[in-house]
Protein backbone atom coordinates (compact mmCIF):
# COMPACT_ATOMS: atom_id res chain seq x y z
CA UNK A 1 0.00 0.00 0.00
CA UNK A 2 1.29 3.56 -0.39
CA UNK A 3 1.12 6.09 2.28
CA UNK A 4 2.06 9.87 2.75
CA UNK A 5 3.74 10.91 5.27
CA UNK A 6 3.11 14.68 6.14
CA UNK A 7 5.39 15.97 8.02
CA UNK A 8 4.41 19.09 10.77
CA UNK A 9 6.66 20.94 12.77
CA UNK A 10 6.24 24.28 14.31
CA UNK A 11 8.54 26.30 11.22
CA UNK A 12 9.43 29.03 13.83
CA UNK A 13 11.49 26.26 15.49
CA UNK A 14 13.20 25.20 12.23
CA UNK A 15 13.89 28.96 11.64
CA UNK A 16 15.63 29.54 15.44
CA UNK A 17 18.16 26.50 14.68
CA UNK A 18 21.78 27.28 14.34
CA UNK A 19 23.81 26.30 11.12
CA UNK A 20 25.25 23.61 12.63
CA UNK A 21 21.94 22.44 13.93
CA UNK A 22 20.62 22.79 10.87
CA UNK A 23 23.23 20.94 9.13
CA UNK A 24 22.66 17.95 11.97
CA UNK A 25 19.43 17.83 11.06
CA UNK A 26 19.93 17.80 6.84
CA UNK A 27 22.43 15.24 7.58
CA UNK A 28 19.63 12.99 9.14
CA UNK A 29 17.42 13.60 6.35
CA UNK A 30 19.63 12.74 3.95
CA UNK A 31 20.48 9.50 6.03
CA UNK A 32 17.00 8.58 6.45
CA UNK A 33 16.11 9.12 2.82
CA UNK A 34 18.87 6.89 1.65
CA UNK A 35 17.75 4.46 3.87
CA UNK A 36 13.99 3.98 2.94
CA UNK A 37 15.93 3.76 -0.72
CA UNK A 38 17.39 1.16 0.03
CA UNK A 39 14.74 -0.59 1.90
CA UNK A 40 12.63 -0.19 -0.81
CA UNK A 41 9.88 2.36 0.84
CA UNK A 42 10.64 5.47 -0.97
CA UNK A 43 8.21 6.62 -3.79
CA UNK A 44 8.58 10.45 -3.57
CA UNK A 45 9.52 12.83 -0.92
CA UNK A 46 10.29 17.23 -1.10
CA UNK A 47 10.53 19.67 1.42
CA UNK A 48 7.97 22.84 1.52
CA UNK A 49 9.70 26.12 1.21
CA UNK A 50 8.66 28.49 3.72
CA UNK A 51 4.80 29.44 4.74
CA UNK A 52 5.21 32.65 4.29
CA UNK A 53 5.08 31.71 0.38
CA UNK A 54 2.34 29.86 0.58
CA UNK A 55 -0.51 30.78 -1.25
CA UNK A 56 -4.30 29.64 -1.00
CA UNK A 57 -6.62 29.45 -4.01
CA UNK A 58 -10.14 28.77 -3.61
CA UNK A 59 -13.14 29.11 -6.77
CA UNK A 60 -16.32 30.11 -5.28
CA UNK A 61 -19.73 30.61 -7.77
CA UNK A 62 -17.18 31.02 -10.68
CA UNK A 63 -14.66 33.48 -9.40
CA UNK A 64 -10.99 32.48 -8.33
CA UNK A 65 -9.70 33.89 -4.62
CA UNK A 66 -6.83 34.16 -3.68
CA UNK A 67 -5.35 34.87 -0.20
CA UNK A 68 -1.53 34.77 1.51
CA UNK A 69 -0.60 31.98 3.63
CA UNK A 70 -1.43 28.85 4.23
CA UNK A 71 -4.99 27.08 4.39
CA UNK A 72 -5.06 26.95 8.51
CA UNK A 73 -3.32 28.87 10.94
CA UNK A 74 -2.12 25.72 13.01
CA UNK A 75 0.98 25.62 15.67
CA UNK A 76 2.54 22.95 13.49
CA UNK A 77 2.88 23.55 9.71
CA UNK A 78 3.00 21.40 7.08
CA UNK A 79 6.64 21.34 5.81
CA UNK A 80 7.08 18.43 3.85
CA UNK A 81 6.15 14.80 2.60
CA UNK A 82 7.24 11.39 1.61
CA UNK A 83 5.38 8.69 -0.08
CA UNK A 84 6.38 5.57 0.59
CA UNK A 85 5.26 2.25 -0.35
CA UNK A 86 4.67 0.00 3.21
CA UNK A 87 3.43 -3.54 3.84
CA UNK A 88 0.90 -2.09 6.03
CA UNK A 89 0.06 0.33 8.83
CA UNK A 90 2.52 -1.02 10.80
CA UNK A 91 5.21 -1.06 8.50
CA UNK A 92 4.31 2.81 7.52
CA UNK A 93 4.43 3.87 11.18
CA UNK A 94 7.87 2.33 11.63
CA UNK A 95 9.35 4.00 8.90
CA UNK A 96 7.08 7.58 10.31
CA UNK A 97 8.92 7.48 13.31
CA UNK A 98 12.22 6.87 11.64
CA UNK A 99 11.58 10.50 9.99
CA UNK A 100 14.14 13.23 11.71
CA UNK A 101 11.19 15.29 12.51
CA UNK A 102 9.27 12.82 14.34
CA UNK A 103 11.15 13.37 17.23
CA UNK A 104 9.62 17.32 17.70
CA UNK A 105 6.86 17.71 14.63
CA UNK A 106 3.96 15.43 13.74
CA UNK A 107 3.80 12.77 11.36
CA UNK A 108 0.33 12.49 9.76
CA UNK A 109 0.33 8.53 7.73
CA UNK A 110 -2.49 9.01 5.29
CA UNK A 111 -2.75 5.53 2.89
CA UNK A 112 -3.08 6.78 -0.64
CA UNK A 113 -6.81 6.06 -1.57
CA UNK A 114 -6.88 3.22 -4.47
CA UNK A 115 -9.59 3.75 -6.69
CA UNK A 116 -9.76 -0.15 -8.34
CA UNK A 117 -10.45 -1.21 -4.90
CA UNK A 118 -13.48 1.77 -4.14
CA UNK A 119 -16.82 -0.37 -4.97
CA UNK A 120 -19.27 0.72 -7.23
CA UNK B 1 -32.59 -39.24 13.04
CA UNK B 2 -34.96 -39.56 15.85
CA UNK B 3 -35.91 -35.89 17.62
CA UNK B 4 -33.78 -36.87 20.57
CA UNK B 5 -30.86 -37.26 18.57
CA UNK B 6 -31.15 -33.69 16.74
CA UNK B 7 -32.16 -32.58 20.33
CA UNK B 8 -28.94 -33.51 21.38
CA UNK B 9 -26.73 -32.70 18.40
CA UNK B 10 -28.23 -29.24 19.40
CA UNK B 11 -27.41 -29.47 22.62
CA UNK B 12 -23.09 -30.17 21.26
CA UNK B 13 -23.66 -27.71 18.83
CA UNK B 14 -24.58 -24.92 21.06
CA UNK B 15 -21.37 -25.81 23.46
CA UNK B 16 -19.34 -25.55 20.41
CA UNK B 17 -20.59 -21.88 19.33
CA UNK B 18 -19.98 -20.81 22.86
CA UNK B 19 -16.07 -22.37 22.95
CA UNK B 20 -14.92 -22.13 19.29
CA UNK B 21 -16.74 -19.68 17.77
CA UNK B 22 -14.42 -17.22 18.49
CA UNK B 23 -11.53 -19.27 17.56
CA UNK B 24 -13.20 -20.14 14.24
CA UNK B 25 -13.59 -16.65 13.65
CA UNK B 26 -9.79 -15.35 14.35
CA UNK B 27 -8.82 -18.40 12.20
CA UNK B 28 -11.43 -17.34 9.16
CA UNK B 29 -10.11 -13.47 9.41
CA UNK B 30 -7.00 -14.52 8.51
CA UNK B 31 -8.19 -16.90 5.60
CA UNK B 32 -10.50 -13.99 3.96
CA UNK B 33 -8.58 -11.09 4.95
CA UNK B 34 -11.53 -9.16 5.79
CA UNK B 35 -13.83 -9.09 9.46
CA UNK B 36 -17.56 -8.98 7.57
CA UNK B 37 -16.80 -11.86 5.70
CA UNK B 38 -15.34 -13.48 8.14
CA UNK B 39 -18.22 -13.28 10.55
CA UNK B 40 -20.33 -13.96 7.39
CA UNK B 41 -18.38 -16.93 6.87
CA UNK B 42 -18.61 -18.26 10.79
CA UNK B 43 -22.70 -17.83 10.65
CA UNK B 44 -23.24 -19.78 7.55
CA UNK B 45 -20.42 -22.56 8.81
CA UNK B 46 -22.97 -23.43 12.41
CA UNK B 47 -25.74 -22.97 9.71
CA UNK B 48 -24.19 -26.08 8.04
CA UNK B 49 -23.26 -27.53 11.11
CA UNK B 50 -27.19 -27.33 12.13
CA UNK B 51 -28.05 -28.78 9.40
CA UNK B 52 -25.48 -31.82 8.56
CA UNK B 53 -24.51 -32.79 11.86
CA UNK B 54 -27.63 -34.33 12.97
CA UNK B 55 -27.51 -36.59 9.57
CA UNK B 56 -24.10 -37.25 9.36
CA UNK B 57 -22.75 -36.84 13.04
CA UNK B 58 -20.70 -34.77 15.02
CA UNK B 59 -17.20 -34.89 13.07
CA UNK B 60 -13.80 -35.78 14.96
CA UNK B 61 -12.43 -32.00 14.94
CA UNK B 62 -15.51 -29.48 14.91
CA UNK B 63 -12.97 -26.42 14.84
CA UNK B 64 -11.49 -27.48 11.66
CA UNK B 65 -14.77 -28.47 10.32
CA UNK B 66 -16.32 -25.20 11.31
CA UNK B 67 -13.14 -23.29 9.36
CA UNK B 68 -13.02 -25.24 6.29
CA UNK B 69 -16.58 -25.07 5.57
CA UNK B 70 -16.62 -21.33 6.29
CA UNK B 71 -14.04 -20.68 3.95
CA UNK B 72 -15.81 -22.15 1.52
CA UNK B 73 -19.25 -20.22 2.36
CA UNK B 74 -17.23 -17.65 1.68
CA UNK B 75 -15.77 -18.47 -1.35
CA UNK B 76 -19.14 -19.35 -2.77
CA UNK B 77 -20.89 -16.21 -1.66
CA UNK B 78 -18.24 -14.08 -3.48
CA UNK B 79 -19.31 -16.69 -6.50
CA UNK B 80 -22.74 -15.91 -6.44
CA UNK B 81 -21.96 -11.77 -5.98
CA UNK B 82 -19.11 -11.75 -8.68
CA UNK B 83 -22.40 -12.84 -11.18
CA UNK B 84 -23.66 -9.32 -10.09
CA UNK B 85 -19.73 -7.54 -9.37
CA UNK B 86 -16.73 -8.55 -11.46
CA UNK B 87 -14.15 -7.25 -8.81
CA UNK B 88 -15.61 -9.87 -6.62
CA UNK B 89 -14.43 -12.58 -9.08
CA UNK B 90 -10.47 -11.67 -7.87
CA UNK B 91 -11.41 -12.01 -4.29
CA UNK B 92 -13.03 -15.60 -4.83
CA UNK B 93 -10.25 -16.63 -7.47
CA UNK B 94 -7.62 -15.34 -4.44
CA UNK B 95 -9.51 -17.09 -1.66
CA UNK B 96 -9.75 -20.57 -4.01
CA UNK B 97 -5.98 -20.63 -4.71
CA UNK B 98 -4.94 -19.75 -1.05
CA UNK B 99 -4.27 -23.12 0.20
CA UNK B 100 -6.62 -24.36 2.77
CA UNK B 101 -5.53 -25.32 6.32
CA UNK B 102 -4.31 -28.76 7.18
CA UNK B 103 -7.51 -30.12 9.28
CA UNK B 104 -5.58 -31.00 12.38
CA UNK B 105 -3.62 -27.73 12.05
CA UNK B 106 -2.25 -27.57 15.89
CA UNK B 107 -3.36 -25.50 19.14
CA UNK B 108 -0.21 -22.93 18.37
CA UNK B 109 -1.78 -21.63 14.74
CA UNK B 110 -5.13 -21.07 16.44
CA UNK B 111 -3.63 -19.23 19.28
CA UNK B 112 -1.73 -17.27 17.08
CA UNK B 113 -4.83 -16.21 15.37
CA UNK B 114 -6.13 -15.02 18.42
CA UNK B 115 -3.16 -13.01 19.44
CA UNK B 116 -3.57 -11.37 16.25
CA UNK B 117 -6.84 -10.88 16.56
CA UNK B 118 -6.69 -9.02 19.85
CA UNK B 119 -3.88 -7.21 19.02
CA UNK B 120 -5.83 -5.59 15.91
CA UNK B 121 -8.68 -4.53 17.90
CA UNK B 122 -6.76 -2.76 20.60
CA UNK B 123 -4.13 -1.28 17.50
CA UNK B 124 -3.58 2.20 19.12
CA UNK B 125 -4.34 3.40 15.85
CA UNK B 126 -8.03 2.65 16.68
CA UNK B 127 -9.94 5.13 18.85
CA UNK B 128 -9.75 3.74 22.51
CA UNK B 129 -13.63 3.21 22.78
CA UNK B 130 -13.71 1.69 18.85
CA UNK B 131 -10.84 -1.11 20.77
CA UNK B 132 -12.72 -2.41 23.73
CA UNK B 133 -15.88 -2.52 21.30
CA UNK B 134 -14.33 -4.82 18.67
CA UNK B 135 -12.40 -6.77 21.14
CA UNK B 136 -15.84 -7.33 23.39
CA UNK B 137 -17.61 -7.89 19.92
CA UNK B 138 -14.54 -9.94 17.83
CA UNK B 139 -12.50 -11.44 20.16
CA UNK B 140 -15.48 -12.06 23.20
CA UNK B 141 -18.49 -12.46 20.78
CA UNK B 142 -20.52 -9.96 23.18
CA UNK B 143 -24.06 -8.83 21.72
CA UNK B 144 -23.57 -5.12 20.41
CA UNK B 145 -26.60 -4.60 23.24
CA UNK B 146 -24.53 -6.04 26.20
CA UNK B 147 -21.10 -3.87 25.08
CA UNK B 148 -23.72 -0.66 24.95
CA UNK B 149 -25.19 -1.68 28.58
CA UNK B 150 -21.17 -2.15 29.83
CA UNK B 151 -20.46 0.82 28.28
CA UNK B 152 -23.38 3.03 29.30
CA UNK B 153 -24.09 4.38 26.23
CA UNK B 154 -26.76 3.09 23.08
CA UNK B 155 -26.41 -0.22 21.15
CA UNK B 156 -26.21 1.96 17.56
CA UNK B 157 -23.56 4.15 19.16
CA UNK B 158 -21.13 0.40 19.30
CA UNK B 159 -22.75 -0.79 15.91
CA UNK B 160 -21.23 2.50 14.56
CA UNK B 161 -17.44 2.41 16.58
CA UNK B 162 -17.48 -1.40 14.93
CA UNK B 163 -18.24 -0.38 11.85
CA UNK B 164 -15.95 2.30 11.91
CA UNK B 165 -13.06 0.84 13.29
CA UNK B 166 -13.65 -1.87 10.37
CA UNK B 167 -13.18 -0.04 7.32
CA UNK B 168 -10.28 2.30 9.08
CA UNK B 169 -8.44 -1.24 9.73
CA UNK B 170 -9.70 -2.22 5.78
CA UNK B 171 -8.75 1.30 4.13
CA UNK B 172 -5.65 2.31 6.68
CA UNK B 173 -4.12 -1.11 6.10
CA UNK B 174 -4.04 -2.25 9.79
CA UNK B 175 -2.14 -5.42 9.63
CA UNK B 176 -3.70 -8.54 11.27
CA UNK B 177 -0.72 -9.53 12.88
CA UNK B 178 1.30 -9.92 16.29
CA UNK B 179 3.43 -6.70 16.33
CA UNK B 180 7.25 -7.54 16.11
CA UNK B 181 9.11 -7.79 19.11
CA UNK B 182 10.50 -3.89 19.20
CA UNK B 183 6.90 -2.57 19.26
CA UNK B 184 5.32 -5.45 21.52
CA UNK B 185 6.12 -3.99 24.89
CA UNK B 186 4.35 -0.54 24.06
CA UNK B 187 1.35 -2.06 22.31
CA UNK B 188 0.39 -4.56 25.20
CA UNK B 189 -0.73 -1.47 27.45
CA UNK B 190 -3.40 -0.74 25.59
CA UNK B 191 -4.50 -4.43 25.37
CA UNK B 192 -4.38 -4.98 28.69
CA UNK B 193 -6.60 -2.64 29.32
CA UNK B 194 -8.48 -3.89 27.02
CA UNK B 195 -8.67 -7.61 28.62
CA UNK B 196 -9.29 -5.77 32.00
CA UNK B 197 -12.17 -4.13 31.31
CA UNK B 198 -13.62 -7.68 29.92
CA UNK B 199 -12.69 -9.35 32.70
CA UNK B 200 -14.88 -6.98 34.56
CA UNK B 201 -17.67 -7.19 32.31
CA UNK B 202 -17.47 -10.39 33.26
CA UNK B 203 -16.94 -10.25 37.21
CA UNK B 204 -19.17 -7.69 37.49
CA UNK B 205 -20.90 -7.68 34.78
CA UNK B 206 -22.86 -3.83 34.56
CA UNK B 207 -26.58 -4.84 35.13
CA UNK B 208 -29.38 -7.84 35.00
CA UNK B 209 -30.70 -10.28 37.20
CA UNK B 210 -27.40 -12.19 37.97
CA UNK B 211 -23.86 -10.80 39.37
CA UNK B 212 -21.17 -12.40 37.30
CA UNK B 213 -20.28 -13.88 34.17
CA UNK B 214 -17.96 -16.43 34.60
CA UNK B 215 -17.53 -17.10 30.81
CA UNK B 216 -16.86 -13.80 29.79
CA UNK B 217 -14.09 -13.78 32.88
CA UNK B 218 -12.55 -16.90 31.17
CA UNK B 219 -11.81 -15.58 28.38
CA UNK B 220 -10.11 -12.60 29.51
CA UNK B 221 -8.04 -14.84 32.05
CA UNK B 222 -7.10 -16.84 29.10
CA UNK B 223 -6.12 -13.99 27.33
CA UNK B 224 -4.20 -12.83 30.17
CA UNK B 225 -2.36 -15.90 30.18
CA UNK B 226 -1.85 -16.01 26.70
CA UNK B 227 -0.16 -12.43 26.89
CA UNK B 228 1.90 -14.01 29.74
CA UNK B 229 2.93 -16.88 27.62
CA UNK B 230 3.93 -14.62 24.71
CA UNK B 231 5.29 -11.72 27.09
CA UNK B 232 6.32 -11.98 30.64
CA UNK B 233 6.31 -8.06 30.93
CA UNK B 234 5.37 -7.30 34.56
CA UNK B 235 2.23 -5.89 33.84
CA UNK B 236 1.05 -8.54 32.34
CA UNK B 237 1.75 -10.79 34.85
CA UNK B 238 0.15 -8.26 37.17
CA UNK B 239 -2.98 -8.27 35.10
CA UNK B 240 -2.98 -11.78 35.22
CA UNK B 241 -2.67 -12.39 38.82
CA UNK B 242 -5.17 -9.71 39.66
CA UNK B 243 -7.64 -11.35 37.38
CA UNK B 244 -6.81 -14.74 38.95
CA UNK B 245 -6.92 -13.49 42.56
CA UNK B 246 -10.52 -11.99 41.71
CA UNK B 247 -11.58 -15.26 40.30
CA UNK B 248 -10.78 -17.48 43.24
CA UNK B 249 -13.27 -15.24 45.44
CA UNK B 250 -16.49 -15.94 42.69
CA UNK B 251 -18.00 -19.09 44.77
CA UNK B 252 -17.76 -17.05 47.71
CA UNK B 253 -19.42 -13.54 46.32
CA UNK B 254 -22.85 -14.97 46.00
CA UNK B 255 -25.03 -17.31 48.19
CA UNK B 256 -26.81 -20.27 46.57
CA UNK B 257 -29.80 -17.58 46.02
CA UNK B 258 -27.68 -15.48 43.91
CA UNK B 259 -27.62 -12.95 46.53
CA UNK B 260 -24.30 -10.64 47.00
CA UNK B 261 -21.90 -11.48 49.79
CA UNK B 262 -19.20 -8.77 51.44
CA UNK B 263 -15.72 -9.80 51.26
CA UNK B 264 -15.74 -9.28 54.93
CA UNK B 265 -18.68 -11.46 55.36
CA UNK B 266 -17.62 -14.75 52.70
CA UNK B 267 -16.69 -18.13 53.78
CA UNK B 268 -12.83 -18.10 53.11
CA UNK B 269 -12.53 -21.84 52.85
CA UNK B 270 -14.45 -21.59 49.30
CA UNK B 271 -11.92 -19.13 48.23
CA UNK B 272 -9.96 -21.48 45.50
CA UNK B 273 -6.62 -21.85 46.60
CA UNK B 274 -5.23 -22.74 43.20
CA UNK B 275 -5.88 -19.50 41.97
CA UNK B 276 -4.80 -17.99 44.77
CA UNK B 277 -1.61 -19.50 44.83
CA UNK B 278 -1.02 -18.84 41.23
CA UNK B 279 -1.90 -15.62 41.67
CA UNK B 280 0.24 -14.77 44.49
CA UNK B 281 3.39 -16.52 42.81
CA UNK B 282 2.44 -14.11 39.65
CA UNK B 283 2.64 -11.04 41.98
CA UNK B 284 5.99 -11.81 43.24
CA UNK B 285 7.23 -12.26 39.90
CA UNK B 286 6.14 -9.04 38.72
CA UNK B 287 6.97 -7.01 42.39
CA UNK B 288 10.45 -8.60 41.80
CA UNK B 289 11.06 -6.88 38.34
CA UNK B 290 10.99 -3.51 39.98
CA UNK B 291 9.09 -2.09 37.27
CA UNK B 292 5.94 -2.36 39.01
CA UNK B 293 2.51 -0.67 37.55
CA UNK B 294 -0.91 0.12 38.52
CA UNK B 295 -2.11 -3.40 37.75
CA UNK B 296 1.03 -5.24 39.69
CA UNK B 297 -0.33 -3.21 42.57
CA UNK B 298 -3.98 -3.63 42.52
CA UNK B 299 -2.59 -7.67 42.48
CA UNK B 300 -0.82 -6.78 45.19
CA UNK B 301 -3.68 -5.48 47.79
CA UNK B 302 -5.68 -8.66 46.52
CA UNK B 303 -3.02 -11.00 47.81
CA UNK B 304 -3.32 -9.16 51.25
CA UNK B 305 -6.80 -10.04 50.98
CA UNK B 306 -6.43 -13.47 49.88
CA UNK B 307 -3.77 -14.52 52.53
CA UNK B 308 -5.99 -13.50 55.43
CA UNK B 309 -6.98 -16.12 57.40
CA UNK B 310 -10.23 -14.41 58.34
CA UNK B 311 -11.65 -10.68 57.65
CA UNK B 312 -10.52 -9.64 61.11
CA UNK B 313 -6.83 -10.66 60.52
CA UNK B 314 -6.40 -8.63 57.05
CA UNK B 315 -3.18 -6.72 57.36
CA UNK B 316 -5.07 -2.94 56.66
CA UNK B 317 -2.06 -1.04 57.05
CA UNK B 318 -0.26 -2.69 54.22
CA UNK B 319 -3.57 -2.43 52.19
CA UNK B 320 -3.63 1.17 52.90
CA UNK B 321 0.01 2.01 51.98
CA UNK B 322 -0.38 -0.29 48.83
CA UNK B 323 -3.74 2.16 47.75
CA UNK B 324 -1.35 5.21 48.42
CA UNK B 325 1.15 4.03 46.40
CA UNK B 326 -1.29 2.91 43.89
CA UNK B 327 -2.82 6.72 44.03
CA UNK B 328 0.90 8.00 43.06
CA UNK B 329 1.06 5.85 39.93
CA UNK B 330 -2.38 6.08 38.54
CA UNK B 331 -4.45 8.28 40.40
CA UNK B 332 -8.34 8.45 40.33
CA UNK B 333 -11.32 8.62 42.56
CA UNK B 334 -11.86 4.96 42.31
CA UNK B 335 -8.99 4.68 43.68
CA UNK B 336 -9.36 6.93 46.89
CA UNK B 337 -12.61 5.96 47.59
CA UNK B 338 -11.41 1.84 48.24
CA UNK B 339 -8.37 3.48 50.09
CA UNK B 340 -10.87 4.95 52.18
CA UNK B 341 -12.99 2.19 52.70
CA UNK B 342 -9.31 0.07 53.59
CA UNK B 343 -9.25 3.81 56.85
CA UNK B 344 -12.22 2.81 57.93
CA UNK B 345 -11.81 -0.96 58.58
CA UNK B 346 -7.72 0.14 59.96
CA UNK B 347 -8.67 3.16 61.89
CA UNK B 348 -12.60 3.13 62.57
CA UNK B 349 -15.59 4.40 60.38
CA UNK B 350 -15.24 8.23 61.02
CA UNK B 351 -11.99 8.79 59.50
CA UNK B 352 -13.24 6.37 56.57
CA UNK B 353 -16.22 8.78 56.01
CA UNK B 354 -13.99 12.10 56.27
CA UNK B 355 -12.39 10.92 52.86
CA UNK B 356 -15.35 9.92 50.98
CA UNK B 357 -17.12 12.81 51.91
CA UNK B 358 -14.55 15.13 50.72
CA UNK B 359 -14.28 12.84 47.58
CA UNK B 360 -18.40 13.70 46.94
CA UNK B 361 -17.39 17.45 47.71
CA UNK B 362 -15.60 17.92 44.90
CA UNK B 363 -18.11 16.35 42.78
CA UNK B 364 -16.23 13.29 41.65
CA UNK B 365 -18.23 9.96 41.85
CA UNK B 366 -21.67 11.30 42.83
CA UNK B 367 -23.12 9.25 40.35
CA UNK B 368 -21.34 5.50 41.56
CA UNK B 369 -23.31 3.45 43.26
CA UNK B 370 -20.68 2.06 45.34
CA UNK B 371 -19.68 5.89 46.72
CA UNK B 372 -22.87 5.98 48.47
CA UNK B 373 -23.16 2.31 49.88
CA UNK B 374 -19.86 2.50 51.09
CA UNK B 375 -21.02 6.00 52.72
CA UNK B 376 -24.25 4.43 54.30
CA UNK B 377 -22.44 2.10 55.64
CA UNK B 378 -20.28 3.58 57.33
CA UNK B 379 -22.80 6.19 58.49
CA UNK B 380 -25.15 3.03 59.70
CA UNK B 381 -21.80 1.82 61.93
CA UNK B 382 -21.75 5.46 63.25
CA UNK B 383 -25.16 4.85 64.66
CA UNK B 384 -26.70 7.76 62.22
CA UNK B 385 -29.41 6.04 60.87
CA UNK B 386 -31.51 8.53 59.12
CA UNK B 387 -28.56 10.02 56.96
CA UNK B 388 -27.39 6.18 56.37
CA UNK B 389 -31.02 5.52 55.09
CA UNK B 390 -30.63 8.11 52.56
CA UNK B 391 -27.09 7.27 51.39
CA UNK B 392 -28.54 3.54 51.01
CA UNK B 393 -31.73 5.00 49.38
CA UNK B 394 -29.01 6.95 46.57
CA UNK B 395 -27.19 3.72 46.21
CA UNK B 396 -30.31 1.66 45.55
CA UNK B 397 -31.44 3.92 42.61
CA UNK B 398 -28.03 4.14 40.97
CA UNK B 399 -27.23 0.00 41.49
CA UNK B 400 -27.49 -1.06 38.01
CA UNK B 401 -27.19 -4.93 39.18
CA UNK B 402 -30.36 -6.79 40.82
CA UNK B 403 -28.32 -9.21 43.36
CA UNK B 404 -26.17 -5.37 44.26
CA UNK B 405 -29.77 -3.79 44.69
CA UNK B 406 -31.26 -6.69 46.72
CA UNK B 407 -28.15 -6.58 48.77
CA UNK B 408 -28.84 -2.63 49.29
CA UNK B 409 -32.36 -3.12 50.47
CA UNK B 410 -31.76 -5.45 52.64
CA UNK B 411 -29.59 -3.24 54.36
CA UNK B 412 -32.02 -0.60 54.38
CA UNK B 413 -34.77 -2.82 55.91
CA UNK B 414 -32.15 -4.00 58.58
CA UNK B 415 -31.90 -0.31 59.89
CA UNK B 416 -35.68 0.46 59.41
CA UNK B 417 -35.75 -2.47 61.66
CA UNK B 418 -33.59 -0.73 64.23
Amino acid sequence: MKYLCLIYNAEQNMNSLSKADMDAMMAEYFAFTEGIRKSGHYVAGEALDQIKTATTVRVRNGKVSTTDGPFAETKEQLGGFYLIEARDLNDAIQIAAKIPSARFGSIEVRPIMDFSKVQA
Amino acid sequence: MSEDATDRVRGRLDAIYRTESRRVLATLIRLLGDFDLAEEALHDAFVAALEQWPRDGVPGSPRAWLVSAGRFKAIDAMRRRARFDASKTEIAERLESTPPPAPDHDMDDVEDDRLRLIFTCCHPALPPDAQVAMTLREVCGLRTEEIAHAFLTSPSAVAQRIVRAKSKIRDAGIPYQVPARAELADRLDSVLHVVYLVFNEGYSASSGTTLTRADVSAEAIRLGRLLVELLAEPEALGLLALMLLHESRRAARTSATGELILLEDQDRARWDCELIAEGVALVERALASRRIGPYSLQAAIAAVHAEAATAAATNWAQIIGLYGVLLRADPSAVVELNRAVAVAMHNGPAPGLELIDAILARGELLGYHLAHAARADLLRRLGRVPEAREAYARAITLARQEPERRFLERRLREIEGQ
